[in-house]
């Protein structure tokens, strides 16, 4: 794997400090299994059939890549996972998802406690048009995870750090997350994300509106995030699905065609149809 | 290549006629632009006429015509023990009899009793009732001048007509310039116009009550309309499913924007007077009549405010685990509060200017004092306006187009402070 290793990125690295003690070893221990998994997922947009019977398992501190043309429904799987398909009008969803072994679709469970576990980072940075630390503490505040002053900061610093972002804007915190550039408000967001301590990420095409250098810090951190979080993310770019995850899912005209390993996937796919895709001959 | 079938390109086009096709284009562009700056001046000046032809009607209003009197005030005519009970029109026929030569008939003594406002025995009584020490001695005070010495001395009234013609008989001309000579008449600023309520005489008559019941109809109007406005547009913008029923409410709501205005004040009649049998002329069934106005530009200026916040927002707010009341109060609405400010104010300002819908219940009675709270009988300042324009004194010409300015400066002040807050708000990212 190779990746485009940039100044800033190594800058990066070199000012990364280690996490606080005990900061994930008062979390219970992690249940046995995948993190999440899809059984027999169909969904619909009103009439429109997106998704067709989907089977699919989301490993435990892997980033799984979800890639496929335009329009193949590997958003719409990845929208699935947290219920984000919920705001969509006419979206149906069928079929068990499974969080953990609990079905995310159940009647009893809070979409809000859902979606605290499983966070989300979307294609566009969508930093809220408040302070760099508003925007981070933002989650911490409103599921009650930080009853004092001083523990919100700690969770705001860590995963500030943790995202990446604390040197570039450890003087600044109280200037709007909408002055900073598109890469770094794409760590923001991250920042935003973990603070809430998910289990899983959910990651929809996260560099597809940055410029390469941005992009290459982004991937780098993903890579970084796997020890903490299990990953899910959207690309279209098979070099960054290559780069980046453990498990590859390919998607085509809202079927799961394969799935697996990622270096077996780019170096000996199974179906003739993933082949034409990962040489560029559909899509 | 051995197709010989390929359509011929068609000949570059000469340079002659691509420089004709320029010509056109440019003039054509000349044009649309003139005609912008065209519509613009006319638009200008039209306003420029309005605001003219006010203020050149109304600005004489703005001062007032007072004379300086010398009132004794003897103990035979109020007397100390009760200084509210005294005699005070003899109080001020004295002072006049004492400020001009000896009448020399009733005729000419009554004539002589019309130079100074009919209700200066009141201005009288007040000022003895709040210094009573000056009972048997002088006061003296700044008296408005009655309407016809006041359009005298601002020329309304034209000493070359001839006599007959005139409400000023050469006789009290002659006195009243000898008060000018005596240095006793001036011209002061009519902080009248502002600070009295309304009078069946022009020179005491002023807008205070007007304003105050101008207000306390805003008032209930903004408290009723801007929170069920905002609650109404966020259950339909955020909370509605797209079905008929919401179709039609919004059908419903664009209808409602659009009814004359008249019609609203029947049925704040016909409701809020007939059935529910609050007061006539009260600013609190004003009120609830303009509040009807502006719900709907309230509710649609609110949901277009609402729509222009960008959906990744609400999607990065649901996706941190935000509960929609959250996303609502946290995100959406204050970015919406600019738009939605704006457009209040101006709905506001649409609700301070409508006359109809007033007349109908009753804000158009004539009412000396301002209202002490929305349930007291009031004008407000466009029926005001109204009542002055009906009047036939001609201190009430002036009168009414000073009336016309200060309703055009209300609302100039909240168009902006409307302008104000947008800039403000939008300024904060």
């Amino acid at each position: 794997m190779t990746i485009l290793q940039t100044r800033e990125s190594q800058a990066m690295h070199a000012t990364m400090t280690p996490e606080p003690a005990g900061d994930d070893a008062a979390l219970p221990p992690e249940p046995a299994g995948p993190a999440m998994s899809g059984r027999n997922v169909n969904v619909f947009y009103g009439q429109k059939q997106a998704l067709f019977g989907i089977d699919l398992d989301i490993e435990r501190h892997e980033v799984t890549a979800l890639i496929g043309p335009s329009g193949c429904g590997k958003s719409t799987f990845l929208r699935c996972l947290n219920r984000m398909n919920d705001t969509i009008d006419g979206c149906r969803v069928e079929g068990t998802i499974t969080l953990d072994g609990e079905d995310i679709y159940d009647r009893d469970l809070d979409v809000v406690e859902l979606r605290a576990r499983v966070g989300m980072v979307f294609q566009k940075p969508n930093p809220f048009p408040k302070s760099i630390y508003e925007n981070v503490a933002y989650g911490p505040r409103i599921h009650g995870m930080a009853p004092s002053r001083t523990e919100l900061d700690d969770i705001v610093v860590s995963s500030i750090r943790r995202a990446g972002l604390w040197e570039e804007v450890k003087d600044r915190l109280k200037e709007p997350g909408t002055s900073l550039s598109g890469g770094q408000q794409q760590r923001l967001c991250i920042a935003r994300a973990i603070a809430t301590r998910p289990d899983v990420l959910l990651m929809d095409e996260p560099a597809s509106a940055l410029d390469p250098i941005a992009t290459a810090v982004i991937e780098e951190l993903i890579d970084e995030l796997r020890e903490n979080f299990t990953i899910v993310i959207v690309t279209h770019s098979m070099q960054q699905a290559a780069r980046v995850s453990q498990k590859t899912a390919f998607f085509h005209l809202g079927k799961l065609i394969e799935h697996g390993v990622t270096e077996e996937m780019f170096t000996n796919p199974r179906h003739k149809q993933t082949q034409d895709y990962i040489t560029g001959r559909i899509g | 290549m051995t197709d010989a079938a390929a359509p011929a390109v068609p000949p570059l086009r000469s340079a002659a006629a691509r420089a004709a096709l320029r010509r056109r284009r440019n003039a054509a562009d000349f044009r649309l632009r003139l005609y912008g700056v065209i519509a613009i001046s006319l638009a200008i000046g039209l306003l420029t006429i309005l605001v003219a032809t006010l203020a050149a009607g109304g600005y004489q209003a703005f001062v007032q015509t007072h004379i300086r009197v010398d009132f004794p005030i003897g103990a035979d005519n109020v007397s100390p023990a009760d200084p509210a009970k005294g005699n005070y029109r003899h109080v001020v026929k004295e002072a006049v009899a004492a400020l001009l030569p000896p009448a020399a008939n009733p005729a000419e003594a009554r004539q002589m009793g019309q130079i100074l406002t009919a209700n200066t025995q009141f201005f009288v009584r007040d000022a003895v009732l709040a210094n009573p020490a000056v009972i048997g001695g002088t006061l003296t005070l700044e008296v408005p001048a009655a309407d016809i010495f006041d359009q005298l001395n601002k020329g309304t009234i034209r000493r070359d007509t001839p006599q007959a013609n005139r409400r000023v008989s050469d006789a009290q001309i002659a006195w009243f310039d000898a008060l000018v000579a005596q240095g006793r008449v001036s011209t002061p600023f009519n902080w009248g116009l502002f600070f009295n309520a309304d009078s069946r005489f022009p020179e005491i008559a002023g807008l205070s009550g007007a304003i105050a019941g101008s207000f306390y109809a805003l008032l209930v109007c903004f408290v009723i309309s801007f929170p069920t406005g905002i609650a109404a547009a966020v259950y339909l913008e955020e909370f509605a499913p797209r079905n008929r029923w919401t179709d039609l409410i919004e059908v419903n709501i664009n209808n409602l924007a659009a009814v004359p205005s008249i019609v609203f004040g029947l049925l704040g009649l016909a409701v809020f007077i007939q059935s529910f049998g609050l007061p006539r002329s009260a600013p609190l069934v004003g009120g609830l009549v303009l509040a009807l106005m502006t719900l709907p530009t309230i509710i649609i200026v609110t949901r277009n405010a609402l729509k222009a916040v960008p959906p990744s927002i609400r999607e990065a707010a649901y996706g941190m685990g935000a509960s929609p009341q959250q996303v609502i109060l946290h995100h959406v609405l204050p970015l919406a509060l600019p738009g939605i400010l704006t457009g209040t104010i101006i709905g506001l300002a649409q609700a301070l200017g409508e006359t109809a819908p007033l007349l109908l219940i009753g804000m158009n009675a004539f009412i000396t004092s301002p209202p002490g709270g929305v349930l007291e009988a009031s004008t407000a300042l466009p029926t005001q306006i109204y009542i002055w324009a009906d009047s036939p004194e001609r201190g009430f010409v002036a009168r009414t187009s000073a009336g016309i300015l200060v309703l055009l400066g209300f609302l100039l002040v909240m168009n902006a402070i409307a302008i104000f807050l947008r800039q403000r708000l939008e300024r904060r990212w």
